[in-house]
């Protein structure tokens, strides 16, 4: 019985050949070339320039740092929001309807570059922002190709992928729980960092991979809304496949911030794979 | 005390709703301004609609957009569901190692998949639109993968035993048992697919090659000269549209509903 099914089982694994034949072929091949043309120079020598140059050239530096701020500051700012949002929504009773869901998805059906040049026009100096805050009678704000328009608008970009998850944690949550912490006694921001919180957290930590990642790494809204002058390391790695031509330099780069992404979102791997899989959505 | 809270409630959705709707309805809008300038009103017209319709180049990119989208997504669930099912009869070590390589393409950062798959096309294929698939389907089936396999580890596979047990073939089997269990991991997993490859511009932007546009590819290339009208007017038509779908499938899975729940009341 027992050996029948390790049988079945070893046959029925026999199903994911394909796959695995995938993942050979497109996912770990591209690596393995990536890696070689990152630990190769111009003329095809062994070198480790390429890789270090992340950290010793300046432009280099300044652009990861730049990129670290801004990823930093829109997770956290996106967390902020996403939490009252979805408490909110809890509140109102909108939690179990798909229609709040439908409200946070349906921005991601405008394109994607259109919603930030969008965001271009708003925070132009003499764009739809100011006008709003002169017509109030307050002073203009000068934000416009500024590290704060780059921040917006990565903040608005990748708010949705923070706000999804968390809402289906914390409306996972059973109302019960809630209920029997508040007849012993809690108030409402103990029910919240005792219960609501800790059974938030898969959902939190899906959306910090999902918003660190793409605002770290990302070159369009830099390119937009930084003006051509504030760069993140998504836009050095991409003038050096289109404009400059270094493939091997380009290549160093992407390895280093693979490497760092991994690092940095590692932690949250190891939660996600003991439950094994969280749903997405 | 209760009803302060339900207006706070109000304005924090009305205002998180504002920033995330506002830059749609200036798109919105500029998809009706007769002036091509960004910032000044120019008096409405229905212009950049009519001329949408007859402008080739962005309707060869909408066709190459959609099609992607379906054939990457169609082939992610070919290949992403028996994967599951496969992965999931696995020694637990096993699964692990697969599922580690299942995250890669959802972890990695899109610039570096794109550009690690773009060094590989080089050597066996020309960039083109057979490239941009191949890129498609390797970032879409872990999506698929990830939305069936809970569907998988919920369903008794004993029933799918006992029917086989009852000498029903392994295909019969399959469609009978299996395949209604994971319809719903595999539709969410069909649509997400389709979703991602609608909405991929960096993966496209460096596996595609000249000649190959989608419409986020095709708008990128007009940054600098200009984004034409009827690029706000084709967006505009589109996200009127999945509203559109979206609020009747909304519709319909609530209507279904609540019968339902009728029921369990009467019982």
């Amino acid at each position: 019985m027992n050996e029948d099914k390790v049988r079945n089982g070893n046959r029925r694994s026999l199903l994911s050949g394909p796959y695995a034949l995938w993942i050979a072929g497109f996912t770990i091949l591209p690596l393995i070339v990536i890696m070689k043309y990152a630990l190769t120079d111009k003329t095809g020598a062994f070198t480790t320039a390429n890789l270090t140059a992340i950290f010793t050239d300046p432009i280099n530096r300044k652009a990861l740092w730049l990129s670290l701020k801004i990823a930093v500051g829109t997770t956290l700012i996106c967390i902020l929001l996403s939490y009252p949002m979805v408490l909110a929504m809890k509140h109102l009773g909108l939690g179990k309807k798909g229609f709040s869901l439908f409200i946070i998805i349906l921005p991601m059906w405008m394109n994607f570059i259109l919603r930030v040049l969008a965001w271009q026009m708003i925070l132009s100096n003499n764009g739809l922002l100011n006008l709003l805050l002169t017509t109030l009678g307050f002073e203009p704000v000068r934000i416009a190709n500024t590290e704060t328009a780059i921040m917006i608008g990565s903040v608005y970009d990748y708010l949705p992928y923070m706000m999804l998850p968390i809402f289906t944690a914390i409306m996972e949550i059973n109302e019960d729980l809630i209920e029997a912490a508040k007849d012993l006694g809690a108030g409402g921001f103990t029910v919240f960092r005792k219960v609501i919180f800790p059974l938030s957290i898969p959902g939190l930590l899906s959306g910090f991979v999902m918003v660190f990642v793409p605002s770290m790494t990302s070159f369009v809204i830099a390119d937009i809304l930084g003006g051509g002058k504030l760069q993140l390391i998504g836009n050095i790695i991409e003038q050096e496949f289109t404009t400059a031509n270094n493939w091997p330099a380009g290549s160093g780069l992407s390895v280093m911030l693979m490497l760092l992404v991994l690092i940095s979102t590692a932690f949250t791997m190891r939660r996600k794979t003991e439950g094994r899989e969280s749903a997405l959505w | 005390m209760k009803r302060l809270k339900d207006f706070a409630s109000g304005i924090y959705i009305g205002l998180i709703g504002l920033f995330l709707y506002a830059p749609i309805l200036v798109l919105i809008i500029l998809s009706f301004n007769k002036s091509r300038s960004r910032v000044k009103w120019g008096g409405f017209t229905f212009d950049w609609y009519v001329k949408l319709f007859a402008n080739k180049q962005i309707k060869e990119a909408l066709i190459t957009t959609v099609i992607l989208a379906l054939a990457s997504a169609a082939i992610a669930v070919l290949i992403g569901v028996p994967g599951a099912l496969g992965i999931h009869a696995m020694s637990k070590r096993r699964y692990k190692v697969m599922m580690a390589f299942t995250n890669i393409p959802m972890l990695n950062a899109d610039i570096v998949t794109g550009i690690a798959l773009m060094l590989w096309f080089v050597h066996f294929i020309p960039l083109g639109f057979g490239s941009v698939l191949l890129a498609h389907i390797t970032f879409n089936i872990p999506y698929v993968i990830l939305s069936v396999m809970p569907r998988i580890q919920q369903m008794n596979i004993s029933v799918y035993e006992a029917t086989r047990d009852l000498g029903a073939g392994p295909v019969y089997g399959f469609f009978k048992v299996l395949l209604p269990e994971m319809m719903p991991g595999i539709i969410s997993g069909f649509f997400m697919a389709f979703t991602m490859s609608m909405d991929d511009f960096v993966i496209t932007y460096f596996t595609k090659g000249a000649g190959v546009n989608t419409l986020s590819t095709m708008i990128y290339g007009q940054i600098r000269k200009g984004i034409k009208p009827e690029m706000y007017a084709l967006s505009t038509l589109i996200f009127l549209a999945v509203s559109a779908i979206l609020l009747i499938s909304n519709g319909i899975s609530a209507a279904r509903k609540a019968p339902k729940q009728n029921d369990e009341e009467r019982i």
